[in-house]
Protein backbone atom coordinates (compact mmCIF):
# COMPACT_ATOMS: atom_id res chain seq x y z
CA UNK A 1 0.00 0.00 0.00
CA UNK A 2 2.70 2.42 0.92
CA UNK A 3 4.69 2.12 -2.31
CA UNK A 4 4.99 0.17 -5.73
CA UNK A 5 8.63 0.58 -5.83
CA UNK A 6 11.30 -2.32 -5.70
CA UNK A 7 13.22 -2.26 -2.27
CA UNK A 8 16.56 -2.05 -2.53
CA UNK A 9 16.61 -2.33 -6.24
CA UNK A 10 20.11 -0.24 -6.44
CA UNK A 11 21.95 -2.68 -3.99
CA UNK A 12 24.45 -4.71 -5.94
CA UNK A 13 26.07 -6.13 -3.00
CA UNK A 14 24.85 -7.53 0.66
CA UNK A 15 22.09 -8.36 2.02
CA UNK A 16 18.67 -9.29 -0.43
CA UNK A 17 18.72 -9.07 -4.03
CA UNK A 18 16.10 -7.20 -5.58
CA UNK A 19 13.53 -9.42 -7.31
CA UNK A 20 15.10 -9.58 -10.88
CA UNK A 21 11.68 -8.89 -12.50
CA UNK A 22 11.24 -5.85 -10.74
CA UNK A 23 14.97 -4.87 -11.22
CA UNK A 24 14.20 -4.60 -14.70
CA UNK A 25 11.08 -3.10 -14.99
CA UNK A 26 12.41 -0.43 -13.19
CA UNK A 27 15.83 -0.22 -15.25
CA UNK A 28 15.71 3.34 -16.30
CA UNK A 29 14.92 4.77 -13.15
CA UNK A 30 17.21 7.65 -12.25
CA UNK A 31 18.65 5.93 -8.69
CA UNK A 32 18.61 8.92 -6.36
CA UNK A 33 20.86 7.83 -3.11
CA UNK A 34 20.50 10.52 -0.05
CA UNK A 35 22.88 9.98 2.77
CA UNK A 36 21.92 11.34 5.88
CA UNK A 37 18.57 11.86 7.24
CA UNK A 38 18.35 15.32 9.15
CA UNK A 39 17.26 18.65 7.95
CA UNK A 40 19.62 18.63 4.41
CA UNK A 41 18.82 14.58 3.87
CA UNK A 42 15.27 14.31 4.98
CA UNK A 43 13.82 17.14 3.26
CA UNK A 44 15.94 15.89 0.15
CA UNK A 45 14.49 12.49 0.02
CA UNK A 46 10.93 14.06 0.51
CA UNK A 47 10.68 16.51 -2.27
CA UNK A 48 12.24 14.22 -4.33
CA UNK A 49 9.86 12.19 -3.75
CA UNK A 50 6.77 14.73 -3.77
CA UNK A 51 8.15 16.76 -7.32
CA UNK A 52 9.51 14.09 -9.21
CA UNK A 53 7.84 10.74 -8.67
CA UNK A 54 9.43 8.57 -11.44
CA UNK A 55 12.76 8.89 -9.33
CA UNK A 56 13.64 6.07 -7.29
CA UNK A 57 14.84 7.71 -3.64
CA UNK A 58 17.15 5.62 -0.98
CA UNK A 59 17.72 7.37 2.53
CA UNK A 60 20.78 6.24 4.58
CA UNK A 61 20.41 7.18 8.38
CA UNK A 62 21.86 5.24 10.97
CA UNK A 63 19.06 6.17 13.36
CA UNK A 64 15.97 4.76 13.62
CA UNK A 65 14.54 7.71 14.68
CA UNK A 66 15.13 11.60 14.34
CA UNK A 67 15.71 13.86 17.39
CA UNK A 68 15.94 17.43 15.94
CA UNK A 69 18.60 19.82 17.38
CA UNK A 70 15.70 22.64 16.62
CA UNK A 71 13.71 22.54 20.37
CA UNK A 72 16.12 20.65 21.70
CA UNK A 73 16.67 23.87 23.99
CA UNK A 74 12.71 24.27 24.97
CA UNK A 75 13.40 20.39 25.95
CA UNK A 76 16.56 21.79 28.51
CA UNK A 77 14.11 24.53 29.33
CA UNK A 78 11.13 22.23 30.44
CA UNK A 79 9.09 23.16 27.66
CA UNK A 80 9.55 20.07 25.71
CA UNK A 81 9.18 16.21 25.95
CA UNK A 82 12.11 13.65 23.82
CA UNK A 83 9.09 12.55 21.95
CA UNK A 84 8.07 16.00 20.85
CA UNK A 85 11.41 16.06 18.82
CA UNK A 86 11.06 13.04 18.00
CA UNK A 87 10.58 12.23 14.61
CA UNK A 88 9.62 9.05 12.65
CA UNK A 89 10.45 8.05 9.00
CA UNK A 90 7.60 6.40 8.70
CA UNK A 91 6.20 9.48 6.24
CA UNK A 92 8.68 9.29 4.34
CA UNK A 93 8.59 5.47 3.59
CA UNK A 94 5.23 6.08 2.76
CA UNK A 95 5.88 8.50 0.06
CA UNK A 96 7.77 5.46 -1.35
CA UNK A 97 11.46 6.62 -0.15
CA UNK A 98 13.39 3.35 0.33
CA UNK A 99 14.83 3.87 3.98
CA UNK A 100 17.78 2.13 5.08
CA UNK A 101 19.64 2.44 8.79
CA UNK A 102 23.08 1.73 8.23
CA UNK A 103 26.27 4.33 8.25
CA UNK A 104 27.74 5.36 5.51
CA UNK A 105 31.17 4.78 5.58
CA UNK A 106 32.85 5.95 2.06
CA UNK A 107 31.85 6.97 -1.49
CA UNK A 108 33.23 6.31 -4.30
CA UNK A 109 32.55 9.18 -7.13
CA UNK A 110 34.26 7.25 -10.00
CA UNK A 111 31.92 4.81 -10.11
CA UNK A 112 29.30 6.08 -8.04
CA UNK A 113 28.88 3.81 -5.20
CA UNK A 114 28.79 4.25 -1.32
CA UNK A 115 29.78 1.55 0.52
CA UNK A 116 27.52 1.34 3.78
CA UNK A 117 29.02 0.07 7.43
CA UNK A 118 27.24 -2.93 7.64
CA UNK A 119 28.70 -4.28 4.26
CA UNK A 120 26.21 -3.51 1.72
CA UNK A 121 27.20 -1.07 -1.17
CA UNK A 122 25.04 1.06 -3.26
CA UNK A 123 24.58 2.17 -6.98
CA UNK A 124 23.56 6.10 -7.35
CA UNK A 125 23.19 8.31 -10.68
CA UNK A 126 23.18 10.95 -8.46
CA UNK A 127 23.99 11.43 -4.66
CA UNK A 128 22.72 14.03 -2.19
CA UNK A 129 25.31 13.74 0.97
CA UNK A 130 24.14 15.42 3.95
CA UNK A 131 25.86 13.87 7.24
CA UNK A 132 25.93 16.63 9.67
CA UNK A 133 28.71 17.39 11.62
CA UNK A 134 31.76 15.72 13.81
CA UNK A 135 32.74 17.30 17.19
CA UNK A 136 36.39 17.76 16.72
CA UNK A 137 37.26 15.90 19.87
CA UNK A 138 40.88 16.54 21.54
CA UNK A 139 40.63 20.70 19.95
CA UNK A 140 39.84 21.36 23.75
CA UNK A 141 42.48 19.31 25.99
CA UNK A 142 40.50 16.90 28.06
CA UNK A 143 37.37 17.12 25.94
CA UNK A 144 36.91 13.30 24.31
CA UNK A 145 34.21 10.99 24.25
CA UNK A 146 34.33 9.73 27.60
CA UNK A 147 34.77 13.04 28.85
CA UNK A 148 31.22 14.30 27.02
CA UNK A 149 29.35 11.88 29.38
CA UNK A 150 29.95 14.22 31.94
CA UNK A 151 30.07 17.43 30.24
CA UNK A 152 27.76 16.90 27.29
CA UNK A 153 27.91 18.51 24.17
CA UNK A 154 24.35 18.16 23.50
CA UNK A 155 25.32 19.08 19.93
CA UNK A 156 24.55 16.06 17.80
CA UNK A 157 21.26 15.19 18.87
CA UNK A 158 21.75 10.92 17.61
CA UNK A 159 19.38 9.47 19.99
CA UNK A 160 18.87 11.58 22.17
CA UNK A 161 20.96 10.93 24.96
CA UNK A 162 23.01 14.14 25.28
CA UNK A 163 20.41 16.26 25.36
CA UNK A 164 18.60 14.23 27.96
CA UNK A 165 21.68 14.33 30.02
CA UNK A 166 22.50 17.62 30.07
CA UNK A 167 18.37 18.41 31.39
CA UNK A 168 19.04 15.76 33.73
CA UNK A 169 22.17 17.61 35.23
CA UNK A 170 20.47 20.70 35.34
CA UNK A 171 17.29 19.10 37.31
CA UNK A 172 20.01 17.77 39.29
CA UNK A 173 22.09 20.98 40.30
CA UNK A 174 20.92 22.60 43.56
CA UNK A 175 19.85 26.26 43.84
CA UNK A 176 22.59 28.48 43.53
CA UNK A 177 24.84 26.90 41.11
CA UNK A 178 26.63 28.15 37.76
CA UNK A 179 26.18 26.26 34.98
CA UNK A 180 29.04 26.77 32.94
CA UNK A 181 28.72 26.67 28.88
CA UNK A 182 31.72 26.81 26.36
CA UNK A 183 31.21 28.14 22.80
CA UNK A 184 33.34 27.73 19.93
CA UNK A 185 34.38 30.30 16.92
CA UNK A 186 33.10 30.50 14.03
CA UNK A 187 31.83 28.56 11.67
CA UNK A 188 29.85 25.89 13.57
CA UNK A 189 26.69 24.34 13.63
CA UNK A 190 23.27 26.66 14.15
CA UNK A 191 25.04 30.18 14.64
CA UNK A 192 22.09 31.56 17.63
CA UNK A 193 21.96 27.83 19.20
CA UNK A 194 24.05 28.30 22.04
CA UNK A 195 22.15 31.68 23.13
CA UNK A 196 19.12 30.43 22.84
CA UNK A 197 20.30 27.62 24.71
CA UNK A 198 21.55 29.96 27.24
CA UNK A 199 18.32 31.50 27.37
CA UNK A 200 16.32 28.52 27.92
CA UNK A 201 18.30 27.65 30.71
CA UNK A 202 17.80 30.62 32.44
CA UNK A 203 14.45 30.07 31.81
CA UNK A 204 14.57 27.01 33.68
CA UNK A 205 16.45 28.20 36.49
CA UNK A 206 14.52 31.65 37.18
CA UNK A 207 11.84 29.21 38.02
CA UNK A 208 13.01 26.44 39.86
CA UNK A 209 16.58 27.39 41.29
CA UNK A 210 16.77 31.58 41.06
CA UNK A 211 19.98 32.17 43.35
CA UNK A 212 21.82 29.60 40.30
CA UNK A 213 24.05 31.43 37.79
CA UNK A 214 25.49 31.16 33.61
CA UNK A 215 28.55 31.64 33.15
CA UNK A 216 29.17 31.40 29.20
CA UNK A 217 32.37 31.56 28.12
CA UNK A 218 32.89 32.69 24.45
CA UNK A 219 35.57 31.89 21.80
CA UNK A 220 34.14 34.78 20.03
CA UNK A 221 33.76 38.28 20.38
CA UNK A 222 30.26 38.67 19.16
CA UNK A 223 27.40 36.29 18.02
CA UNK A 224 24.07 35.98 16.16
CA UNK A 225 21.66 38.29 17.25
CA UNK A 226 23.44 39.32 19.80
CA UNK A 227 21.88 42.59 20.73
CA UNK A 228 18.64 41.06 20.97
CA UNK A 229 19.38 38.14 22.91
CA UNK A 230 20.85 40.23 25.34
CA UNK A 231 18.22 42.61 25.07
CA UNK A 232 15.89 39.91 26.41
CA UNK A 233 18.23 38.37 28.83
CA UNK A 234 18.80 41.74 31.04
CA UNK A 235 14.75 42.06 30.75
CA UNK A 236 14.15 38.58 31.47
CA UNK A 237 16.59 37.16 34.13
CA UNK A 238 18.46 40.34 35.36
CA UNK A 239 21.84 39.55 36.07
CA UNK A 240 22.26 35.64 35.80
CA UNK A 241 23.90 35.42 32.78
CA UNK A 242 27.27 36.49 32.15
CA UNK A 243 28.90 36.38 28.74
CA UNK A 244 32.58 36.50 28.37
CA UNK A 245 33.86 37.31 24.88
CA UNK A 246 36.84 35.83 23.69
CA UNK A 247 39.15 38.95 23.89
CA UNK A 248 38.06 38.88 27.40
CA UNK A 249 39.75 35.55 28.06
CA UNK A 250 36.81 33.38 26.80
CA UNK A 251 37.88 30.81 24.59
CA UNK A 252 37.88 27.55 26.62
CA UNK A 253 40.95 25.47 25.80
CA UNK A 254 40.68 22.56 28.63
CA UNK A 255 38.43 20.74 30.82
CA UNK A 256 38.98 19.20 34.04
CA UNK A 257 35.73 16.47 33.92
CA UNK A 258 36.73 15.77 37.55
CA UNK A 259 37.00 19.09 39.05
CA UNK A 260 34.03 20.19 36.64
CA UNK A 261 36.51 22.70 35.52
CA UNK A 262 36.24 24.95 32.29
CA UNK A 263 40.01 26.20 31.66
CA UNK A 264 40.57 29.07 29.19
CA UNK A 265 43.28 30.40 27.16
CA UNK A 266 45.21 32.65 29.79
CA UNK A 267 44.95 29.74 32.19
CA UNK A 268 41.70 31.21 34.38
CA UNK A 269 40.32 28.16 35.78
CA UNK A 270 36.50 28.47 35.69
CA UNK A 271 34.88 25.87 38.67
CA UNK A 272 30.94 25.11 37.42
CA UNK A 273 28.27 22.47 38.46
CA UNK A 274 27.04 21.60 35.11
CA UNK A 275 29.15 22.14 31.87
CA UNK A 276 27.51 22.17 28.42
CA UNK A 277 30.71 22.12 26.07
CA UNK A 278 30.40 23.28 22.48
CA UNK A 279 33.37 21.79 20.64
CA UNK A 280 34.86 23.16 17.22
CA UNK A 281 33.39 21.12 14.32
CA UNK A 282 34.12 20.17 11.33
CA UNK A 283 32.38 17.75 8.04
CA UNK A 284 30.90 14.52 9.39
CA UNK A 285 34.11 11.76 9.35
CA UNK A 286 32.23 10.47 5.55
CA UNK A 287 33.18 13.45 3.76
CA UNK A 288 36.50 13.39 5.07
CA UNK A 289 36.99 9.82 4.49
CA UNK A 290 35.67 10.30 0.67
CA UNK A 291 38.17 13.10 0.20
CA UNK A 292 35.51 15.74 -0.11
CA UNK A 293 36.76 18.23 2.72
CA UNK A 294 39.33 20.82 2.09
CA UNK A 295 41.78 22.55 4.75
CA UNK A 296 39.40 23.47 6.92
CA UNK A 297 37.46 20.79 7.68
CA UNK A 298 34.68 21.53 5.53
CA UNK A 299 33.33 20.84 1.83
CA UNK A 300 33.63 23.46 -0.79
CA UNK A 301 30.57 23.21 -3.06
CA UNK A 302 29.23 24.16 -6.28
CA UNK A 303 26.94 27.53 -5.72
CA UNK A 304 24.01 26.52 -8.13
CA UNK A 305 23.90 22.43 -7.88
CA UNK A 306 25.62 21.81 -4.02
CA UNK A 307 28.24 19.56 -6.21
CA UNK A 308 31.19 18.82 -4.43
CA UNK A 309 34.39 20.93 -5.83
CA UNK A 310 36.12 17.50 -5.62
CA UNK A 311 33.83 14.73 -6.53
CA UNK A 312 31.28 15.26 -9.72
CA UNK A 313 27.95 13.95 -8.67
CA UNK A 314 28.54 14.33 -5.17
CA UNK A 315 25.86 16.97 -4.00
CA UNK A 316 26.17 17.86 -0.39
CA UNK A 317 24.39 19.77 1.54
CA UNK A 318 23.30 20.94 5.28
CA UNK A 319 26.13 21.94 7.89
CA UNK A 320 28.62 19.78 6.18
CA UNK A 321 29.56 22.16 3.59
CA UNK A 322 30.67 25.69 3.17
CA UNK A 323 27.77 27.58 2.61
CA UNK A 324 29.27 31.30 2.02
CA UNK A 325 27.14 33.71 4.45
CA UNK A 326 24.79 31.65 4.43
CA UNK A 327 24.40 29.82 8.36
CA UNK A 328 24.82 26.37 8.99
CA UNK A 329 20.62 26.27 10.05
CA UNK A 330 18.13 23.85 9.80
CA UNK A 331 16.52 26.03 7.07
CA UNK A 332 18.93 26.88 4.94
CA UNK A 333 19.62 22.99 5.21
CA UNK A 334 16.11 22.49 3.71
CA UNK A 335 15.82 25.00 1.29
CA UNK A 336 19.45 24.00 -0.47
CA UNK A 337 18.48 20.50 -0.44
CA UNK A 338 15.50 21.53 -2.67
CA UNK A 339 18.09 22.77 -5.39
CA UNK A 340 20.48 20.43 -4.94
CA UNK A 341 17.77 17.85 -5.55
CA UNK A 342 16.36 19.61 -8.65
CA UNK A 343 20.24 20.53 -9.71
CA UNK A 344 21.14 16.67 -9.06
CA UNK A 345 17.51 15.42 -11.53
CA UNK A 346 18.57 18.00 -14.47
CA UNK A 347 21.98 17.66 -14.46
CA UNK A 348 20.87 13.80 -15.10
CA UNK A 349 18.70 14.33 -17.14
CA UNK A 350 21.02 16.71 -19.74
CA UNK A 351 18.94 19.81 -19.10
CA UNK A 352 20.33 23.10 -16.92
CA UNK A 353 19.72 23.40 -13.05
CA UNK A 354 16.89 26.02 -11.92
CA UNK A 355 17.78 29.62 -10.47
CA UNK A 356 18.33 29.27 -7.41
CA UNK A 357 17.34 31.30 -4.24
CA UNK A 358 18.18 29.99 -0.82
CA UNK A 359 16.20 30.99 2.33
CA UNK A 360 17.41 30.95 5.95
CA UNK A 361 14.41 31.50 8.22
CA UNK A 362 15.52 31.17 11.87
CA UNK A 363 13.91 31.76 15.38
CA UNK A 364 15.27 31.73 18.68
CA UNK A 365 13.10 31.47 22.04
CA UNK A 366 14.76 33.97 24.33
CA UNK A 367 11.62 33.43 27.61
CA UNK A 368 7.93 32.93 27.65
CA UNK A 369 6.42 34.22 24.78
CA UNK A 370 9.94 36.13 23.61
CA UNK A 371 10.85 34.77 20.09
CA UNK A 372 13.00 36.69 17.87
CA UNK A 373 14.32 35.85 14.16
CA UNK A 374 16.81 36.13 11.78
CA UNK A 375 16.25 35.28 8.14
CA UNK A 376 18.40 35.89 5.05
CA UNK A 377 17.97 35.09 1.30
CA UNK A 378 21.18 34.54 -0.70
CA UNK A 379 21.66 33.87 -4.48
CA UNK A 380 24.96 32.60 -6.30
CA UNK A 381 26.74 35.90 -7.56
CA UNK A 382 26.92 36.71 -11.47
CA UNK A 383 29.71 34.49 -12.04
CA UNK A 384 28.77 31.85 -9.54
CA UNK A 385 31.79 32.11 -7.97
CA UNK A 386 30.07 33.07 -4.31
CA UNK A 387 26.57 33.33 -2.97
CA UNK A 388 25.85 36.53 -1.41
CA UNK A 389 22.96 37.73 0.66
CA UNK A 390 20.34 39.76 -1.40
CA UNK A 391 21.11 43.09 -0.25
CA UNK A 392 18.71 45.30 1.71
CA UNK A 393 16.75 42.23 2.84
CA UNK A 394 16.78 39.76 5.54
CA UNK A 395 18.13 41.12 8.99
CA UNK A 396 16.63 40.33 12.96
CA UNK A 397 13.96 41.23 14.35
CA UNK A 398 13.89 45.07 15.51
CA UNK A 399 15.39 46.04 18.80
CA UNK A 400 13.48 47.99 21.75
CA UNK A 401 10.43 47.54 23.56
CA UNK A 402 8.23 45.63 21.08
CA UNK A 403 6.39 42.91 23.37
CA UNK A 404 3.50 42.08 20.77
CA UNK A 405 6.23 41.33 18.08
CA UNK A 406 8.39 39.21 20.78
CA UNK A 407 4.82 37.21 21.00
CA UNK A 408 4.12 36.75 17.95
CA UNK A 409 7.60 35.47 16.83
CA UNK A 410 7.33 32.69 19.76
CA UNK A 411 4.29 31.45 18.02
CA UNK A 412 5.46 31.70 14.50
CA UNK A 413 8.35 29.53 16.11
CA UNK A 414 6.15 27.33 16.78
CA UNK A 415 4.78 26.86 13.37
CA UNK A 416 7.93 27.32 12.13
CA UNK A 417 8.61 23.71 13.89
CA UNK A 418 5.83 22.16 12.88
CA UNK A 419 6.19 23.29 9.41
CA UNK A 420 10.15 22.56 8.21
CA UNK A 421 9.47 18.84 10.21
CA UNK A 422 6.46 17.99 8.59
CA UNK A 423 8.14 19.08 5.35
CA UNK A 424 11.18 16.78 6.12
CA UNK A 425 9.01 13.82 7.54
CA UNK A 426 5.29 14.25 6.43
CA UNK B 1 -3.00 14.70 7.03
CA UNK B 2 -2.14 10.79 6.36
CA UNK B 3 -4.75 10.36 4.21
CA UNK B 4 -3.64 13.27 2.56
CA UNK B 5 -0.45 12.27 2.46
CA UNK B 6 -1.04 8.57 1.17
CA UNK B 7 -3.51 10.18 -1.66
CA UNK B 8 -0.60 12.40 -2.93
CA UNK B 9 1.49 9.25 -2.82
CA UNK B 10 -0.96 7.45 -4.94
CA UNK B 11 -1.19 10.19 -7.44
CA UNK B 12 2.46 10.82 -7.36
CA UNK B 13 2.59 7.11 -8.42
CA UNK B 14 0.38 7.61 -10.64
CA UNK B 15 2.32 10.27 -12.63
CA UNK B 16 5.42 7.82 -13.03
CA UNK B 17 4.82 7.03 -16.12
CA UNK B 18 4.10 10.24 -17.74
CA UNK B 19 7.10 12.49 -18.78
CA UNK B 20 8.49 15.09 -16.23
CA UNK B 21 6.49 18.12 -16.54
CA UNK B 22 8.03 20.82 -19.03
CA UNK B 23 7.48 23.43 -16.63
CA UNK B 24 9.55 21.11 -13.63
CA UNK B 25 8.57 21.22 -10.19
CA UNK B 26 7.22 23.98 -7.84
CA UNK B 27 9.16 27.08 -7.93
CA UNK B 28 11.97 26.93 -5.78
CA UNK B 29 11.12 30.17 -4.53
CA UNK B 30 7.90 28.80 -3.18
CA UNK B 31 9.07 25.86 -1.64
CA UNK B 32 10.96 28.44 0.55
CA UNK B 33 8.13 29.34 1.95
CA UNK B 34 6.93 25.97 3.49
CA UNK B 35 9.26 25.84 6.31
CA UNK B 36 6.94 28.21 8.28
CA UNK B 37 4.21 28.21 6.11
CA UNK B 38 3.59 24.20 6.48
CA UNK B 39 2.95 21.95 3.24
CA UNK B 40 1.36 23.51 0.07
CA UNK B 41 1.21 26.39 1.94
CA UNK B 42 -1.97 25.45 3.59
CA UNK B 43 -0.39 26.64 7.37
CA UNK B 44 0.38 24.59 10.63
CA UNK B 45 0.08 24.92 14.44
CA UNK B 46 -0.59 29.05 14.21
CA UNK B 47 1.04 29.19 10.93
CA UNK B 48 -0.40 31.50 8.82
CA UNK B 49 -2.43 29.82 5.19
CA UNK B 50 -1.27 30.95 2.00
CA UNK B 51 -2.51 28.05 -0.41
CA UNK B 52 -5.68 28.28 -2.26
CA UNK B 53 -5.45 32.41 -2.17
CA UNK B 54 -6.00 34.67 -4.90
CA UNK B 55 -3.53 35.65 -6.70
CA UNK B 56 -3.44 39.03 -7.33
CA UNK B 57 -4.20 39.44 -3.09
CA UNK B 58 -1.13 37.32 -2.87
CA UNK B 59 1.08 39.83 -4.93
CA UNK B 60 -0.38 42.60 -3.41
CA UNK B 61 0.38 41.34 -0.11
CA UNK B 62 3.85 40.50 -0.98
CA UNK B 63 4.55 44.19 -3.17
CA UNK B 64 3.11 45.68 0.24
CA UNK B 65 5.55 43.76 2.66
CA UNK B 66 8.83 44.66 0.18
CA UNK B 67 8.02 47.90 0.06
CA UNK B 68 7.19 48.37 4.42
CA UNK B 69 4.14 49.26 3.68
CA UNK B 70 2.36 46.25 5.33
CA UNK B 71 2.76 45.43 9.01
CA UNK B 72 4.52 42.21 9.58
CA UNK B 73 6.87 40.56 12.15
CA UNK B 74 9.39 38.78 9.60
CA UNK B 75 7.80 39.27 6.48
CA UNK B 76 9.20 42.54 5.16
CA UNK B 77 12.56 41.12 5.88
CA UNK B 78 11.94 38.57 3.55
CA UNK B 79 10.16 40.21 0.80
CA UNK B 80 12.80 42.37 -0.01
CA UNK B 81 14.77 39.04 -0.80
CA UNK B 82 12.41 38.66 -3.88
CA UNK B 83 12.60 39.84 -7.52
CA UNK B 84 8.89 40.89 -9.19
CA UNK B 85 9.02 37.77 -10.87
CA UNK B 86 9.34 35.81 -8.18
CA UNK B 87 6.62 37.26 -6.58
CA UNK B 88 4.30 36.38 -9.70
CA UNK B 89 5.31 32.71 -9.74
CA UNK B 90 4.96 32.04 -6.01
CA UNK B 91 1.57 33.72 -6.02
CA UNK B 92 0.37 31.98 -9.07
CA UNK B 93 1.70 28.76 -7.42
CA UNK B 94 -0.14 28.98 -4.01
CA UNK B 95 -3.18 30.24 -5.89
CA UNK B 96 -3.82 27.21 -7.83
CA UNK B 97 -3.57 25.02 -4.47
CA UNK B 98 -7.06 24.31 -3.54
Amino acid sequence: MTTTFPRRAFLVAGAALAAPATLRAQGTAMRLVVIGGGFGGASAASFARRTYPDVQVTLVEPQPRFVTCPYGNLLLGGERQIGQITHSYDGLRARGVDVIHDRAAGIDAPTKRVRLAGGAVLAYDRLILSPGIAIRWGAIEGYDEAAAQHMPHAWIPADGSQTLLLRRQLEAMPDGGVVGFAIPGNPFRCPPGPYERISMVAHYLKRHKPRSKILALDAKEGFSKQGLFQDGWRALYGDMIEWVPGNRDGRVVKVDVAERVLETEFGTRHKVDVANVIPPQSAASVAAASGLVNDTGWVPVNTRTFEARAAAGVHVIGDANIPGPMPKSGYVANTTAKQAVAAAVALHRGQTPPEPVYFNTCYSHVGENYGISVVGIFRPNADGTAIVEVPNSGGVSPRGDLPEQRRLEAIHADAWYESITRSMFG
Amino acid sequence: MRLLALSATLLALAATTAPASAQGPAPLAAEGCLGCHGPEGRGVAGGIAIAGRDRAELVAIMTAFRANERPGTIMGRIARGYTDAEIAAVAEHFSRIR
